[in-house]
């Protein structure tokens, strides 16, 4: 009985300091407000900086509702474990981040930690951010605080308990977070180096790029070898890509520079805004990117071939009638349609992106150029669809066919679509 | 044979399965409303509505279209008798070189069937994927506006008479409800420079 006794004393007592542990682990202290300082007061080479790096880390993608006032946030960002919805970053003071200092601001980038002290939700890239150096930091910090102020508060995340609890973020990131800075890889010259800083830092290309594990942190030893994003595949861009021509660092400076390229296509989807962005950050930058990248994906067995399909009448009749005047033309792109072998959207591992594509088609990004196609969602029956997408795989991609194609159009067909 | 349902009225073509829509309207059953432009879906100009959404002929071969409501300019009235959508755009003469138009009716007609009180916002954007070289665009958008008010007015039926709702939001207050001197107003302000 006292044996008994003392055990389960002695387990509260570990249990306890555990807690105990665990929330001074977790406490940060607030940074005390300042006043919103004054657009004139920052430096303008830094605010010119910072406008590129937002532009690198797509600040303004996620920070922006649909139709809403630019960094005022509000939009809603879905993850498997409920709705978060992006803040108001613009220098507004009461219900944007007017009253946070470049120290709080880089708290937050470095460590996901709020001016007054709350750990933010990983949705909130800061495992890439921490990366960012502290002259990029102040640099981004200039460029924000000398936006319009922008009143209006977002709406409250959807989180079941106990995720609705911050406190519960810092086991998160006790288990998957790895605090900066960037350490310069001695192996690779200066531009890798530079590139593998933006990418993985501020660019966060694996925050879509990366698979997440059932806690919705990146695995590591996957880096970059695809992922998921907004119902979008997000391609495998390491030694595991499946483009059929095999990307290089020049590719991938036009496409990331112009958001397309003529032997592998156009950025679309989530990728869409992030080409548009990128479209202002000087060249050495992008340039650096691509090497980084390239240099990820390695020297790389292109997919084999797989013996073509039988017969598919249906699926190449709705080709030859719908897909090919384009597809098979002659004009160049981005205008005209990529020979759809070469699309990864073809030869990819997932057909989910052929689906978004055929379903809603592309659309040039508002008041520019871009590439078109028209969305076939109102013509094309599932069944129908399924035929094209079996035809398309396996007679122009020449590969095996993939599997769940049929849930995978019933999940494209019952988001929302005009 | 396929049977395509058009305008209410069925008829079996004999065209190969997979020959885009476009043609068989145009060729087989002499609808020619609906224009060939860019032939890519591109465009816009060969717009059809199939059970109601707009829909790009030139791309959709019939064999997709068997047992669907397809709807062609032709079916929204007649010269003798126009649906609301054509009276708004005679009466805006939206029309330049005209060849846009139909596909531009008939998107407008898909978007004001769902929502008949789309606001400016909306008409632009959904109107968007349909070209028009000539620049008719705000006689376009007040032509739709218009339908928009015919088709939702306390008097559904064609009006002569430009509603009050019509000039609401598209035009400026100098707008009224005759609809001579609106059209006198919205030519000199829309005359193209040159």
């Amino acid at each position: 009985m006292f044996v008994t006794r003392r055990w389960v004393g002695s387990l509260l007592w570990i249990l306890g300091a555990l807690v105990l542990g665990f929330v001074i682990y977790a406490w940060r202290s607030p940074i005390p407000p300042v006043d919103t300082p004054a657009a004139g007061s920052f430096d303008k080479a830094a605010v010119q900086r910072g406008a590129q790096l937002a532009a690198l880390g797509d600040c303004a993608t996620c920070h922006t509702a649909p139709g809403g006032e630019t960094f005022a946030g509000g939009r809603a960002v879905v993850t498997p474990f409920g709705t978060i919805y992006s803040t108001n970053i613009t220098p507004d003071p009461t219900s944007g981040i007017g009253h946070w200092s470049n120290g709080a601001f880089q708290r937050a980038m470095r460590e996901g930690v709020s001016r007054e002290g709350n750990h933010l939700y990983p949705a909130f890239p800061y495992d890439h951010f921490t990366l960012v150096n502290d002259a990029d930091s102040s640099a981004l910090y200039a460029y924000i605080m000398t936006r319009q102020p922008v009143q209006g508060r977002t709406p409250d995340n959807h989180l079941p308990f106990p995720l609705n609890m911050r406190v519960s973020i810092a086991g998160w990131k006790l288990l998957f977070f790895h605090k900066g800075p960037y350490e310069p890889d001695p192996n690779h010259d200066a531009q890798w180096n530079r590139g593998a800083y933006l990418a993985n830092g501020i660019g966060h290309c694996g925050a879509c790029h990366t698979p997440r594990n059932s806690l919705g942190a990146e695995i590591g030893s996957q880096h970059l070898g695809g992922g998921e994003a907004d119902g979008w595949h997000a391609y495998a861009i390491n030694a595991d890509s499946k483009a059929l021509e095999a990307w290089n660092a020049e590719d991938l400076h036009m496409y990331l520079s112009k958001g397309w390229h003529d032997r592998h296509g156009d950025a679309h989807g989530p990728m869409a805004p992030v080409a548009q962005n990128l479209a202002s950050v000087p060249d050495e930058d992008l340039k650096a990117i691509a090497s980084y990248v390239a240099s990820v994906m390695g020297q790389r067995v292109p997919p084999k071939p797989a013996e073509k399909a039988p017969g598919n009448d249906t699926g190449a009749a709705i080709y030859s009638a719908s897909c090919a005047s384009c597809h098979d033309g002659t004009r160049p792109l981005p205008f005209g349609g990529i020979k759809l072998m070469l699309s990864t959207a073809v030869t990819g591992e997932s057909a989910t992106n052929l689906i978004n594509v055929i379903l809603d088609g592309l659309q040039p990004p508002e008041g520019t150029a871009g590439a078109i196609m028209p969305g076939f969602s109102s013509t094309l029956t599932d069944g129908q669809l399924e035929s094209l997408i079996a035809y398309v795989r396996s007679n122009l991609g020449a590969q095996p066919p993939w599997t769940g194609v049929e849930s995978a159009v019933r999940e494209a067909r019952s988001r929302d679509r005009d | 044979m396929i049977e395509l349902k058009v305008n209410g009225r069925s008829h079996n073509v004999s065209a190969d399965p997979d020959t885009p829509l476009l043609y068989v309207l145009r060729d087989e059953l002499q609808l020619n409303a609906a224009k060939y432009g860019c032939g890519l879906g591109q465009c816009g100009s060969c717009t059809v509505l199939v059970d109601g959404a707009p829909t790009l002929s030139c791309v959709t071969p019939i064999m997709l279209l068997e047992g669907r409501q397809i709807t062609t300019v032709e079916g929204l009235g007649t010269a003798e008798d126009p649906g609301p959508m054509q009276v708004a755009f005679i009466e805006e003469q939206s029309a330049q070189c005209g060849y846009c138009i139909p596909g531009m009716m008939m998107r407008a007609q898909a978007l004001l069937q769902r929502n008949p009180r789309a606001t400016d916002a909306e008409i632009r954007a959904y109107l968007e994927p349909n070209l028009c070289r000539c620049g008719t665009h705000m006689r376009i958008l007040r032509a739709v506006k218009r339908a928009a008010s015919m088709m939702t007015g306390p008097d559904s039926t064609p009006s002569m008479r430009a509603p009050a709702a019509a000039s609401t939001e598209l035009n400026t207050s100098e707008e009224d409800s005759d609809v001579q001197r609106d059209r006198r107003h919205s030519e000199k302000r829309e005359r193209p420079e040159r």
